[in-house]
């Protein structure tokens, strides 16, 4: 009976939680249709004029190109980069080896305002930053070694004997690196495009700093909310929700995919 | 011999300071089964594996077909494994694993499946073609397996301890399953192995090797009987081992003087091995018979070995068939008399 309790206080908590989680990601999506200019309680009546405005005003359409133009190319440079990075790691042994991984895992542990001042000076040096590809490499820069990560712990699951039984049934090393590697590690690759590309899509503080005059969808959010209070902000900020969750959950089904089959 | 097909000549290996190979000399005939046999780390299977490439000799020369091998590329030598770990591709089902190689040589896919199902077939594990390989069960995986190294028609077959993961009464069936496939294919078996009882029942020759060096090649049967050193004979078979000196026609151990052929000359450090199933033992006390006592038995089902231990401490082991057992009456502690008959003694030179 006791034990009945026990996990009843534990789900409440559990519920507790995910409430206190999620709890202004609801209101955000239930203020985006509402008809009421400020959030407030009680509601106005319901509208999709938030979603009406923000469909039809240019420049947020312009942002979310530049977005998924972002997000697209970070993901593929950033997934092929953690690729290559996580495999150099499988494959072979050499000194320095430790200091090698430590440097590449680094950029997330920088803040990322300093991370973005350093990105704008060094992108501006050697004349490359305003430029939507800028956006691009500092972003893949900070993505990768999430890619390298996920695609770390898929090698460390493969039998090492697979690679060596492909060459000793006779393919080349790239052979074997394209028949037997990738599709090992295809779950992995689409789990690490999915959260590289959600990473970036919503990344703001970089984004910022190395945009220029081409704004990615936060920067424009930043745009619209020190200038007034507009119930669009609610509109935009549940559609870029909807788009980061649908990644995220995705890569966790391609993550557990392969963890279920060993 | 027939013509060697794999020719190893003084190759060494090794690996930073560690040597794994010492100049191992070896000619595999074409068409022979042989084992390579030996404890782990005795550089059994980096011998094989600088036969199929994927370990360079330091030194020497590995030459099949008479082709210098050293700088040939693993994929270039048509040499396939059979890995321990058996090393499926996952991702793939029993048909799709077995056509792998077929694909890498551009066998077109109609041919590539036709190869690949009769294969199958002829392991009679044809009706798991469309299985994924996770599905499958120890026995059918080795039959998966050994179908992906045979269905591109190789001269040589490497095997490395495939059977050593299976049940036991699997790897009786897997050997039958070996011994037939190599009787009716005519190609060279290289079999790495660690268990006497595969060597012993499917090899043409067995190379006993210990740490990273041949100690003695020869037919099951020499290898079984006639040990060349005291690690063989301990190695192979359950083998009584007596340490003495020699008296030109016998040897002067503990236990008595024990006539034996081949011994150094007189005077000189000798062993003499008996094997144990050559030991005869009984109640009845008997002329020349050592007594002892018995300490333990290891029951294995149609043989059983008794352990007794002599009055200076020496121990030494019995094999009787099991149905023999009964007149024993064995208890622990029991005294027995031990002899054997003049030719079972095997001289070794060394101590």
């Amino acid at each position: 009976m006791s034990a009945r309790i026990a996990t009843g206080l534990l789900l409440g908590w559990l519920l507790l939680v995910f409430v206190f989680i999620f709890a202004p990601i609801v209101a955000s999506v239930i203020f985006s249709f509402n008809s009421d200019r400020f959030p407030t309680i009680p509601l106005g009546s319901f509208t999709t004029h938030g979603y009406d405005t923000i469909f039809a005003d240019a420049e947020i359409g312009e942002a979310a190109r530049n977005s998924i133009i972002v997000s697209l190319s970070t993901s593929v440079i950033a997934t092929t980069l953690g690729f290559a990075t996580a495999y150099t790691d499988y494959r072979y042994r050499f000194r320095f080896k430790g200091p090698y991984l430590a440097l590449i895992l680094l950029p997330p542990t920088i803040p990322l305002i300093i991370m973005a001042l350093a990105m704008l000076a060094w992108l501006s040096w050697i004349g490359a930053s305003g430029q939507l590809w800028s956006i691009i490499i500092a972003h893949s820069v900070l993505t990768a070694p999430f890619a390298m990560a996920i695609l770390r712990l898929r090698l460390h699951q493969i039998d090492p004997d697979l690679e060596a039984a492909a060459w000793n049934l006779g393919s080349s090393e790239w052979r074997a690196l394209r028949s037997v590697i990738l599709p090992f590690c295809r779950p992995a690759i689409i789990s690490a495009a999915c959260l590289t590309a959600a990473i970036s899509f919503d990344e703001f503080a970089v984004a910022w700093f190395v945009s220029g005059l081409n704004k990615t969808v936060p920067v424009i959010i930043l745009e619209i909310v020190q200038g007034n209070i507009d119930p669009q902000v609610n509109a935009i900020g549940s559609l870029v929700f909807l788009t980061s969750m649908t990644l995220v959950v995705l890569a966790q089904l391609f993550f557990i995919a392969r963890v279920g089959r060993t | 011999m027939k013509d060697p097909l794999v020719v190893l000549s003084s190759v060494v290996k090794r690996f930073g300071t560690f040597t794994a190979v010492h100049r191992l000399d070896l000619e595999i005939a074409q068409g022979e089964f042989i084992a390579i046999m030996g404890p782990s780390g005795c550089g059994k299977t980096t011998t094989l594996r600088m036969i199929a490439g994927l370990e360079t000799p330091s030194e020497g020369e590995v030459r099949i077909s008479g082709r210098l091998m050293n700088d040939v590329p693993v994929h270039e030598r048509d040499t396939p494994m059979v890995w321990q770990s058996l090393a499926l591709f996952p991702f793939l089902n029993a048909r799709e694993n077995v056509e792998f190689g077929l694909r890498m040589r551009g066998v077109d896919t109609v041919e590539r499946r036709r190869r690949a199902m009769e294969w199958l077939e002829r392991l009679e594990i044809g009706a798991f073609a469309e299985r994924s390989v996770d599905t499958l069960s120890g026995g059918q995986r080795q039959r998966v397996a050994l179908a992906r190294s045979l269905v591109t028609e190789p001269r040589i077959l490497l095997l490395d301890e495939p059977l050593s993961a299976l049940d036991a009464h699997l790897v009786i069936r897997m050997q039958g399953v070996l011994t037939r496939l190599q009787r009716e294919l005519g190609i060279t078996f290289v079999h790495v192995t660690h268990s006497q009882s595969e060597a012993l029942a499917m090899a043409d020759r067995i190379v006993i090797m210990s740490e990273g060096r041949v100690v003695q090649i020869g037919r099951p049967r020499e290898i079984y009987r006639t040990p060349g050193s005291r690690f063989v004979a301990e190695f192979v078979g359950r083998n009584n081992i007596l340490s003495g000196v020699s008296r030109g026609d016998a040897i002067e151990t503990a236990l008595g003087t024990f006539p034996a052929a081949g011994l150094p000359a007189p005077g000189r450090p000798a062993t003499l091995v008996i094997a144990a199933d050559l030991v005869e033992i009984s109640q009845a006390p008997r002329d020349g018979a050592i007594p002892c006592s018995l300490i333990s038995e290891e029951f294995v089902g149609a043989t059983v070995t008794l352990f007794l231990e002599a009055a200076d401490g020496t121990e030494l082991k019995v094999q009787v068939p099991e149905r023999a057992l009964g007149e024993l009456n064995q208890q622990a502690g029991s005294r027995y008399h031990l002899s054997w008959p003049a030719d079972a003694g095997h001289a070794l030179t060394e101590t």
